[in-house]
């Protein structure tokens, strides 16, 4: 290999150190929407305004399924990314398709319990509690609906593109970022689920 | 099919609105022709609309900010000319409502689509050249931002003719902007040019945190950078962190209006004080996102202009980190009435005093780097003087404000009006200023006016006091801000004396058009051939100007702060490489004009409830991101060859201008 490619390959890697520090970064701004929303739950989790609180509305047995869905998938992708080290691309794959469909799972669950809390007349214009609670929670199934068309575009290129630096390089960031909602999960499930179960 | 979008909504009804309804469309129609005549499209589709090159985003930001902040001068002067004459019977030219509009868009413009562009597009020029970068960390991502900030900005104009825009100021008063008292598009309009702009200004301060922390030249270590460099690092840090708090505040708030969700209503458990909260988490950083930077540009310019070392360069590094970290914990002192305990007011009072040390410090270390300095009074300087002076008397009253007692006096008065203009007039402005000077030879290889500048400076540092000093009397004879009509004789001299220095100011305006025909007109006489017009000291200096697109033959090593000044004293500075080899340049790319498109028609949509519309927009936006992730082919070669012929060029250049510039 002539010195011209050598250059040329660390310039590529040097582009996607970057990114991957880049998407930390953004993570980390990501992660103070989040943070405003659990303290704006945090201010409204008893402005009830008469209507319901928690103990009428949740169902713990559905959630901790729903959060098996999320927590499941993400050690499947980890899974999947211990086979991209290897270069396994059906690996790499099928994985990625078992994470999706966990991953789809959840937010089918979710959807479907917002659906019957509508339903039921205690949609989020019922009360400011319920307000921030379907916008907390909301919020987070949305940046995993997000990942989820992420994956699919990803499942392309990793089919027709194969496993180029490219590739590699948004399957890493994707990796982060659907580790980091697995930590933002685990946030909503004990603060807003079982603190408001005590 | 058009949401409540209806004839109705196009402004015929107000005289002034009516002119902007006739006008824009007829401006941009004969600015769309008259471009397909000289066939300049193509030219500016490709050179401009789709680059990214950091040195041309930063150009199109700077322009951008240029033609907002005369839309909010205009403004200014509109408010400045109706309470200067609404006095007892007379009411002025305008409506009570057209009035509340007017004061909303100058504060949202001003700042959100003025100062940020601005300064945005200074931090584009001159941070990659200063740290001996060929580019930003994401060039791609930096033309999308622009064009977010450009369709955020054409949601404000178009409020102009079709509805209306918010009338609950530019911060927004809760429950005030909830739909059961404002119904109308105002406050949509509002929501989503802040929106839109704060998605495109965050992914700016993702790009250039990276820019700064991965692409610095070997050698260039932290307490090496330029200290605009590291101002620009701090604001980034800050755009990163603060930002959020915006869009959540925005996004409940969108909630409330459009799902009649109860975050900041008085129903139902809604908490009007959170909105208060939430948006001054990032409107007080806010405050030094825009004002950081200008400190930044004054310590390259006091440094430069004084042919010395920056005296105390520690001190303005952790000044401006300290000040930074403090920004996050002073929000609460712009509700001190909301009646908290008094120990809360307490503390946030003193952590807002705390503020002022670190500015202080600043202050001290600009004086002594004059001090014994053998000062050049170029126009640069003169702002930085003027900045110094009245800086300190806005900063003396702000510390008045943070005492809490005192605040209860002056709170919501005119006072506080005058306060802050006279930190960002000064603060903000003046620096920006300053910097357009600085730079704009080594963008545009000559260097703009003198004289004209200097006429404009004037215009600036009479008509600022002028229109802002009297407000500070008058908010102690109680003078509420933002009334369109009042009955009290004794305040209306003080306003007119206000007005005449709006009028100042305006003349000041003017010079600066002026100068910069005459500079355009003189550009061979004002040429920057060495791409050193200042005898300057750091990186961006030691290029061509304007700079090749590569900005740098061959990634310079530094050795030492202010390297180039001190290469120049060694005799080391303009050394031809022994080679040049080929460099790999970002390819120009239409995503960031699709998504701004995009992102315009969602906006609007919103705003009309053309839901239809809105998901098409969303839809654009998304599967231009999908296209963008599945380019791969990004980058074209420049050969060393080609190089090697753009850097002959300018050594010949140099070799003719002999290196005699600088006595």
């Amino acid at each position: 290999m002539n010195n011209e490619a050598n250059l040329h390959l660390a310039a590529e890697a040097h582009q996607s150190e970057n990114k991957l520090f880049g998407f930390w970064i953004y993570l980390m701004s990501d992660l103070i929407i989040f943070a405003v929303l659990f303290a704006t739950f945090a201010t409204m989790a008893t402005s009830f305004a008469g209507g319901p609180g928690p103990k009428q509305l949740f169902n713990l047995p559905y959630l901790f399924i729903e959060t098996m869905f999320l927590l499941i998938s993400s050690w499947t992708y980890g899974l999947s990314m211990i086979n991209l080290q290897n270069q396994k691309k059906n690996a790499v794959l099928s994985l990625l398709a078992v994470t999706f469909l966990l991953g789809l799972g959840f937010v089918v669950m979710e959807v479907t319990e917002f659906h019957q809390l509508i339903l039921d007349g205690n949609g989020p214009d019922r009360s400011s509690f319920l307000s921030s609670f379907f916008t907390l929670v909301g919020t987070h199934g949305l940046h995993v609906s997000f990942g989820l068309l992420w994956m699919a575009v990803l499942m392309v290129q990793v089919a027709t593109k194969g496993l180029t630096a490219g590739v590699r390089s948004r399957l890493m960031r994707l990796s982060l970022f659907w580790h980091f909602l697995d930590v933002i999960w685990v946030g909503v499930f004990t603060f807003v689920y079982l603190l408001g179960m005590v | 099919m058009f949401g409540r979008l209806t004839w109705d909504s196009i402004q015929t009804h107000d005289p002034f609105l009516f002119m902007a309804t006739i006008g824009m469309p007829i401006v941009v129609i004969a600015l769309v022709i008259v471009l397909a005549y000289f066939k300049k499209w193509g030219y500016l589709w490709r050179e401009w609309f789709t680059t990214v090159d950091h040195k041309k985003i930063g150009f199109m930001y700077i322009i951008l900010g240029m033609m907002m902040m005369l839309r909010g001068f205009v403004d200014a002067i509109m408010m400045r000319a109706q309470q200067s004459i609404a006095e007892g019977a007379n009411h002025g030219y305008l409506t009570a409502d057209h009035f509340s509009q007017i004061f909303s868009a100058h504060g949202t413009i001003m700042i959100i689509f003025a100062a940020m562009p601005i300064f945005i597009g200074l931090m584009n020029i001159a941070v990659p050249l200063q740290i001996g970068a060929r580019d930003v960390a994401f060039p791609a991502l930096n033309s999308v931002s622009f064009w977010l900030t450009v369709s955020a900005s054409l949601l404000v104009m178009v409020s102009l003719s079709i509805g209306d825009f918010s009338t609950a100021g530019w911060t927004g008063i809760a429950p005030y902007f909830e739909k059961q008292y404002s119904p109308g598009s105002g406050v949509d309009y509002w929501t989503w040019a802040l929106q839109l702009s704060g998605v495109g200004t965050t992914l700016t301060g993702i790009n250039f945190f990276v820019t700064i922390i991965k692409m610095r030249a070997p050698g260039l270590k932290l307490m090496r950078m330029p200290l605009f460099t590291w101002t620009a690092l701090t604001t980034n840090a800050l755009i990163v962190l603060s930002f959020p708090a915006l869009t959540v505040a925005l996004l409940l708030l969108t909630l409330d209006r459009y799902l009649g969700m109860n975050f900041f209503t008085n129903l139902l458990g809604g908490n009007v004080m959170l909105y208060n909260n939430i948006f001054w988490m990032w409107g007080h950083p806010e405050v030094y996102i825009v004002i950081l930077p200008a400190f930044g540009i004054f310590s390259e310019v006091v440094a430069t202009f004084s042919r010395k070392q920056i005296f105390g360069y520690h001190s303005l590094v952790y000044a401006t980190a300290v000040i930074m970290i403090l920004s996050f914990t002073v929000w609460l002192h712009h509700f001190f009435t909301m009646g908290n305990s008094v120990d809360v007011n307490i503390a946030f009072g003193i952590a807002t005093m705390l503020i002022a040390i670190p500015t202080g410090v600043k202050v001290f270390d600009w004086l002594f780097t004059m001090y014994r300095g053998r000062i050049n009074f170029s126009t640069p300087m003169y702002w930085l003087v003027a900045f110094l002076v009245m800086f300190v008397v806005g900063g003396m009253t702000g510390v008045l404000m943070a005492i809490p007692p005192i605040d209860y006096l002056v709170h919501n008065t005119v006072f506080l009006v005058a306060h802050f203009h006279n930190m960002l007039i000064p603060g903000a402005l003046f620096g920006y200023f300053a910097g357009l000077i600085y730079w704009f030879p080594k963008i545009f290889g000559f260097k703009l006016d003198e004289r004209w500048g200097k006429i404009s400076f004037w215009g600036w540092a009479i008509g600022f006091p002028t229109a802002f000093f009297p407000l500070y009397v008058l908010g102690f004879m109680g003078m509420p801000r933002r009334m369109y009509h009042y009955d009290n004789p004794t305040w209306q001299p003080l306003l007119i004396v206000a007005a005449i220095g709006t009028a100042i100011i305006a003349g000041a305006f003017v010079a600066m058009a002026i100068q910069a025909y005459v500079s355009v007109k003189n550009r061979k006489k004002n040429a920057d051939l060495t791409g050193d017009p200042w005898n300057g000291r750091t990186l961006e200096w030691s290029i061509p100007s304007p700079p090749p697109v590569y900005n740098f033959a061959v990634i310079p090593t530094v050795e030492g702060r202010d390297s180039f000044w001190t290469e120049k004293e060694k005799g080391t500075a303009y050394k031809r490489p022994e080679k040049y080899s080929d460099i790999h340049v970002p390819k120009n790319v239409p995503y960031g004009v699709w998504i701004g498109i995009a992102a315009f028609f969602f906006g609007f949509a919103m705003i009309w409830y053309m839901w239809w519309l809105a998901i098409l927009g969303l839809i654009g936006a998304i599967t231009t991101v999908i296209i963008a992730a599945n380019n791969d082919e990004n980058e074209y070669v420049i050969s060393a060859e080609e190089v090697k012929k753009i850097e002959d060029a300018h050594y010949e250049r140099l070799a003719a201008a002999g290196g005699k510039q600088h006595e």
